[in-house]
């Protein structure tokens, strides 16, 4: 990361959803279902809406879930994005929801057993004050988006655990492997990662950005300097490794509430390529451990990841972007993969044992990609 | 540091030095051009190629521009490895340089401009040159030995003339300032204009060009205009002081344009460009004896004339000079005959880790063939030249460059592709 880069916009509108989700819902609980609350009968596999066409304004569900599994409900805009959600919806209870909902195409989904994409339906918002609509095509790139974003930061957890549990155990050398992969959903979707901007600083700050921070140093580099850099594991690591673990989590609760669009998608895949221009090609990133080839590809993944996904609106715009970017994209991947020696392994060449030439050969890679990348969003929006 | 060895003291050549009466000039390093003045006084060359205070030079003609045309006072050098395997990718490029060196020598941005485009996408051109004059910017392209390796088909087009450059006594070459399969020139009289220039043409390239290496120069040490006054180097004294004429059309096509006879007819009107980056050893010759240095550059320091004349014109003495000067050794008349156009700037790249200036001459020499020019020249300066001591060659690049652009429909290397 980029010290204390904090997006103020992204946090704000995070801050506000999460507001709404949690005060509102509370709040409406204890008034009861109105007349005009819409009602929701959740059961393990179906999800049924009483109104699946309403006004814009104050909308309020009245959830019940007559099956056997807890539940959650959840109110989606067209691009996976939660307007509102309660979680916990134990069986055979009943629960509310309000928000504030503008005139547009809505999902309604359950989730029994709290997991997967949910049971959804379709519903409509009717009025004024619509915002304004997109294509099908980029909403779907952007709910597939919001997906693998979660599912990053889903998987990030058990990984960044097993890290935790090696440093509270004491295990210099297991803590040490388990490092680097504990870091790789997080680099795949640091742009939104970072648009929480109080999760970054405490998880992914550099030393370089502590005296700013204003704040005790804490998060992975700080874990990295006492594995590598230190060379012991004391007690004030293991409980740094807990509160790795709890920041994770509330990254992991935030993400899906992340505002995503489409050009914020091609854009940060461009700030991916950034990062790997500015801290992982001169080694600064992981100054300590040198696993900076680690980062470099999971980057580029990120980057990749959120590319394919747009592609089927750039391939209409701008087609020649698209065939520039298969190429360097491929062409990077080539160049990452002489850096490790099984493909299907994130074990990559220390990074101070790449060469000087090695390393403007990297450099290049970046430059030739990321060039072309910086016109995706330009794009994904004509 | 290369120049650790260079620096520390050589008794046989002090001894030599302390002997007297010879003068080296820095240009000689430099040139055979240089050194001395035949005849021509200042007032013979009325000429002015392109007229001063930031006016545009005309991109189109038969030859490139910056090469004959007036030397102004900024640099910005740059050496690009070619990436792309794609020859198709590579003829694009080029297109796109020209076009985009069209526009930006006569003082346009490139493409769709800085601002006013589309929001979300960063602008075409870079902007820190908006609202700056033409300033007599330059962009003059060359290919290296490198290019006619066989990835582009263009093996059975090198040019003999374009000779991997031998390895000269005393070089002490870094890899990563040397070579380069193309290279672009840019020289004007606003830094910022040179370097927007380079800035953007490597912008434009990514992916299919890598920037190898580049050199910013300041104070032309040459001038392709007879000034009244010749630039002085880093070490303070006059050099190029008969360099060639730009109007000077029969030494130019006697010295410096390739012809078609002379074996690669895509050449005709071009010419081979040496650049060296040659380090000087600015603290040690700072303490050096006036005696000293004007004996090693056999001027005083002055005027700028040579040992036992009075004007910097005046014709030489070459027996006045010691024989490991570096003007009789450079000159065209211990040479053969051998000439150069001259086109080199100072620099400094600030300190060196220990301190010292890093800086010295980028030395730029625009010749018909360097087999007769640069390369004798430099053979017997690098085993002879008293100059050595404060100086070092470490960096060395040679470039085919090559006509000029006829007009809108041409492009650089269109004979070389096609």
């Amino acid at each position: 990361m980029r010290p204390l880069r904090l997006s103020a916009l992204s946090a704000a509108a995070a801050a506000t959803v999460i507001a709404a989700v949690t005060g509102c819902a509370e709040k409406s609980s204890t008034q009861g279902s109105g007349s005009g609350a819409i009602q929701v009968v959740a059961t393990d596999d179906s999800c049924e809406v009483s109104k699946k066409e309403f006004p814009a304004g104050k909308v309020e569900l009245a959830v019940e879930n007559k099956g056997s599994k807890v539940t959650e409900v959840y109110i989606l805009f067209p691009d996976d994005r939660i307007v509102t959600e309660r979680e916990n919806i134990g069986p055979g209870t009943k629960a509310d929801l309000t928000a504030e909902i503008k005139a547009g195409s809505y999902e309604i989904a359950c989730k029994p057993g709290m997991k997967g994409d949910g049971i959804r339906q379709k519903v409509t918002v009717t009025g004024g004050g619509a915002a304004a609509r997109r294509s099908p095509e980029k909403d779907a790139a952007v709910a597939a988006y919001r997906t693998y974003v979660r599912e990053q930061a889903e998987q990030t957890l058990p990984k960044a655990q097993t890290f935790a549990d090696a440093v509270k155990a004491g295990d210099l050398e297991a803590a040490k492997k388990a490092y680097a992969p504990s870091r790789i959903g997080w680099e795949r979707t640091e742009p939104v990662a970072e648009s929480f901007g109080d999760i970054d600083p405490m998880v992914d700050l550099r030393a370089d950005g502590v005296e700013e921070s204003g704040k005790p140093w804490t998060g992975w580099h700080r874990l990295e300097k006492a594995l590598w850099e230190d060379k012991k594991i004391g007690a004030e690591e293991k409980t740094l490794a807990d509160t790795l673990m709890k920041d994770l989590k509330t990254w992991v609760n935030k993400v899906g509430t992340a505002e995503i669009t489409p050009s914020s998608m091609a854009n940060g895949a461009k700030e991916l390529l950034d990062e790997v221009a500015t801290g992982k090609v001169t080694g600064e990133e992981e100054r300590y451990s040198h696993t900076d080839l680690v980062d470099f590809k999971a980057n580029v993944e990120g980057a990749e990841k959120a590319y394919t996904l747009l592609k089927p609106v750039t391939s209409k715009s701008d087609p020649k972007l698209t065939v520039t970017l298969d190429r360097q994209f491929a062409a990077l991947n080539k160049l990452l993969d002489k850096h490790r020696p099984d493909t299907s392994s994130y074990d990559f060449t220390s990074y101070d044992k790449v060469s000087d030439a090695d390393r403007k050969e990297l450099s290049d890679g970046v430059n030739a990609l990321a060039e072309p990348l910086s016109k995706l969003a330009a794009a994904v929006t004509k | 540091m290369p120049d650790e060895e260079a620096n520390s003291p050589s008794p046989s050549r002090r001894s030599v030095i302390g002997w007297g009466g010879a003068g080296l000039a820095l240009g000689a390093v430099a040139a055979g051009g240089a050194a001395v003045a035949l005849g021509g006084g200042e007032d013979d060359d009325p000429a002015q190629p392109a007229a001063s205070g930031g006016a545009a030079v005309p991109f189109h003609g038969p030859h490139q521009a910056g090469i004959a045309t007036a030397v102004p006072d900024r640099l910005h050098f740059a050496a690009f490895d070619v990436t792309t395997k794609d020859r198709a990718e590579l003829v694009q490029l080029l297109k796109d340089w020209t076009a985009a060196a069209a526009r930006l020598t006569a003082g346009h941005a490139v493409g769709d401009g800085a601002y006013g485009g589309q929001p979300e996408a960063p602008p075409d051109d870079t902007g820190e040159a908006l609202g700056l004059k033409p300033s007599r910017l330059t962009l003059t392209i060359g290919f290296g030995p490198s290019l006619f390796d066989g990835r582009f088909g263009l093996k059975g087009k090198r040019p003999a003339a374009l000779v991997d450059l031998p390895k000269f006594p005393g070089d002490n070459l870094d890899p990563a300032r040397s070579g380069g399969d193309l290279c672009v020139q840019a020289c004007s009289d606003d830094p910022q204009v040179a370097v927007h220039a380079i800035r953007n043409l490597a912008r434009i390239g990514f992916g299919k060009v890598a920037v190898r290496w580049s050199q910013l120069g300041f104070g032309k040490t040459s001038s392709t205009t007879p000034d009244a006054q010749t630039p002085r180097n880093l070490f303070g004294f006059k050099d190029g002081t008969r360099n060639i004429s730009g109007t000077d059309t029969a030494t130019l096509d006697k010295h410096v344009w390739a012809s078609e006879k002379d074996g690669a007819a895509w050449m005709a009107g071009g010419s081979y460009l040496v650049a060296r980056r040659i380090r000087m050893n600015i603290e040690t010759w700072d303490r050096t004896s006036l005696t000293e240095q004007e004996d090693i550059f056999g001027r005083d320091k002055g005027e700028g004339a040579a040992v036992g004349k009075s004007k910097e014109h005046d014709e030489p003495l070459l027996k006045a000079m010691l024989p490991t000067s570096h003007v009789r050794l450079a000159h065209p008349d211990s040479n053969s005959g051998a000439r150069m156009l001259r086109r080199g700037y100072s620099f400094t790249d600030g300190t060196d880790g220990l301190g010292r200036l890093e800086a010295g001459l980028f030395f730029l020499a625009y010749q018909r063939d360097a087999r007769d020019a640069f390369i004798p020249v430099q053979r017997s300066l690098g085993r002879s030249d008293a100059l050595n001591e404060y100086i070092q060659h470490v960096g060395s690049a040679h470039f085919a460059v090559p006509p000029g652009v006829r007009d809108a429909d041409d492009w650089w290397g269109r004979a070389l592709f096609s």
